[in-house]
């Protein structure tokens, strides 16, 4: 289980989150929306402790994030897969070296078995044959498939999405929400994912939190975050200029 | 800087070792740098002896060329020289492939897979530096040295065993170890301050491109600073 609990942090005179509260119970998957700049990268970094928050806690399975050293802090990473907004590829290394890497790092698995795992890992993102080929002889899309690939080598309990639709046409933006929603049903994981895109967020999620001002107005199931009657929340979802959100910031 | 310094020498005792990423770095510092530090070395060795003769001839000392070039190239041109070319090629590749990685996320990636940056990126790096960085400097020494005698005898009409004779005569071992001992240090600033730069890049190309243009200009004003006080410090020692 995953717990933020009054989370604050600021860069410079900017305070980004402002007391965030978030649970996500184990298998569940949860999607937390707001605007560009909103901070949703900021919290999910806070989750797998990238940043450290200037106050509050963020609990694990039982385990205090924020004051682990960096030994225990990689032991616990070990639990999760991240992808992130552009994929992060490393464009020094192949697409099956990317896929390898935390096998290689983390394990003592020998090279035949990290083969194996690196093709069945790129099979379930529907990649298999791109395994020798650089991160820049790639689309947008199938750089973000092979993100996935990497992300869930270490077969993972947790996973990470760092808005997993953006910049994608609706088309592949489907393909990876159905990705995601596949390897939730096929591994169990529980999912954490940030986006604006709200197709997507209404798709993958089970329960949607909104992120607004540096704190979690509202969480509900896909339906009640429909039929909220917070003017904020209804402006957000149906994506208009008007309302209290101001447009232009 | 310092502190990244420190983080990275206890990373570099701490297992596992990364032996593959040593000698792909190793190959970037050394292998790659070579051509164009023999081509300094050659140039610098050729152009001291032809200066030289310009001004050992008013006095009739020409037979000091070979002493004045060799003694000059293994103190102070040699690694000198190296660290500098070293600093502008391998220095701002550092920084701008560090810088890279941390505006495009690369960096939080490899957190997220468990593994610390420092121990992947920097400490290779820098211990490729530290061993590339005096072999390099033989090189060019060498080379140095080489071309130097080739302007001194066919050149100005030198006699090549009193040229040779003269040259080696002159050292100590002092002045090669220490030079090279200089080298190392020039190895390890190259490799932290081009990591240091790439590691704190912000906002983009442009943030990459400062921090590659800060990388080259930090290093090479460093190694003049630090040449003078470890050339106190080493010969101070000695003398």
């Amino acid at each position: 289980m995953i717990e933020l609990k009054d989370i604050h942090i600021s860069f410079g005179n900017h305070k980004v989150l402002d007391g965030v509260n978030l649970e996500v119970k184990k298998g569940e998957s949860v999607v937390v929306i707001g605007r560009s700049g909103s901070g949703k990268t900021v919290l999910i970094k806070h989750i797998i402790g990238l940043l450290k928050p200037d106050y509050g806690e963020v609990w694990v399975d039982g385990i205090k994030v924020n004051e682990l050293k960096e030994k225990e802090l990689n032991q616990l990473r070990k639990k999760f897969g991240m992808l992130f907004q552009y994929a992060a590829l490393f464009d020094s290394m192949t697409v099956g070296e990317n896929v390898a890497f935390a096998l290689m790092q983390n394990t003592r698995m020998k090279r035949e078995a990290i083969e194996k795992r690196v093709k069945e890992c790129l099979r379930m993102v529907g990649l298999e044959d791109v395994g020798h080929m650089n991160p820049a002889e790639l689309s947008g899309g199938m750089k973000k498939r092979v993100g996935l690939a990497r992300a869930i080598a270490l077969q993972p309990e947790i996973i990470l999405y760092d808005e997993p639709s953006t910049g994608l046409d609706p088309i592949m933006a489907d393909a990876i929400n159905n990705l995601i929603i596949e390897l939730r049903e096929k591994l169990n994981v529980t999912s954490v994912s940030i986006t604006h895109d709200m197709v997507s967020a209404f798709k993958i999620a089970d329960r949607v939190a909104m992120l607004y001002e540096g704190k979690i107005i509202e969480t509900g199931s896909p339906e009640e975050i429909k039929s909220s009657p917070n003017p904020v929340v209804q402006q957000f979802i149906h994506g208009e200029a008007k309302g209290p959100i101001p447009s232009l910031e | 800087m310092f502190l990244l310094f420190l983080k990275s020498l206890v990373w570099i005792f701490r297992p596992p070792f990364q032996f593959r990423l040593i000698a792909n770095q190793m190959e970037e510092f050394g292998i790659r740098s070579l051509p164009v530090v023999l081509l300094t070395g050659a140039f610098t060795g050729m152009v001291f002896a032809l200066q030289s003769y310009h001004g050992f001839h008013r006095f009739g000392a020409e037979t000091l060329i070979g002493p004045a070039v060799s003694l000059s190239l293994t103190r102070e041109l040699g690694p000198v020289l190296t660290g500098l070319m070293v600093a502008g090629r391998t220095g701002s590749a550092i920084a701008a492939e560090i810088g890279t990685m941390k505006v495009t996320e690369q960096i939080d990636a490899l957190e997220t897979l468990a593994t610390n940056p420092i121990k992947y990126l920097v400490v290779p790096r820098i211990l490729s530096g530290i061993i590339m960085l005096p072999i390099l400097t033989v090189f060019a020494v060498g080379i140095g040295m080489l071309g130097g005698y080739v302007v001194s005898v066919y050149m100005m009409g030198a006699n090549p065993t009193i040229y040779v004779k003269s040259s080696f005569d002159i050292l100590y071992l002092e002045d090669i170890t220490n030079g090279l001992i200089k080298a190392a240090f020039f190895g390890l600033v190259i490799a932290l301050v081009g990591c240091y730069y790439g590691f704190y890049a912000k906002g983009g190309a442009k943030g990459v491109g400062q921090g590659t243009t800060k990388a080259v200009v930090v290093a090479c004003m460093s190694i003049l600073i630090l040449d003078f006080f470890l050339s106190k410090i080493l010969w101070g020692i000695i003398i």
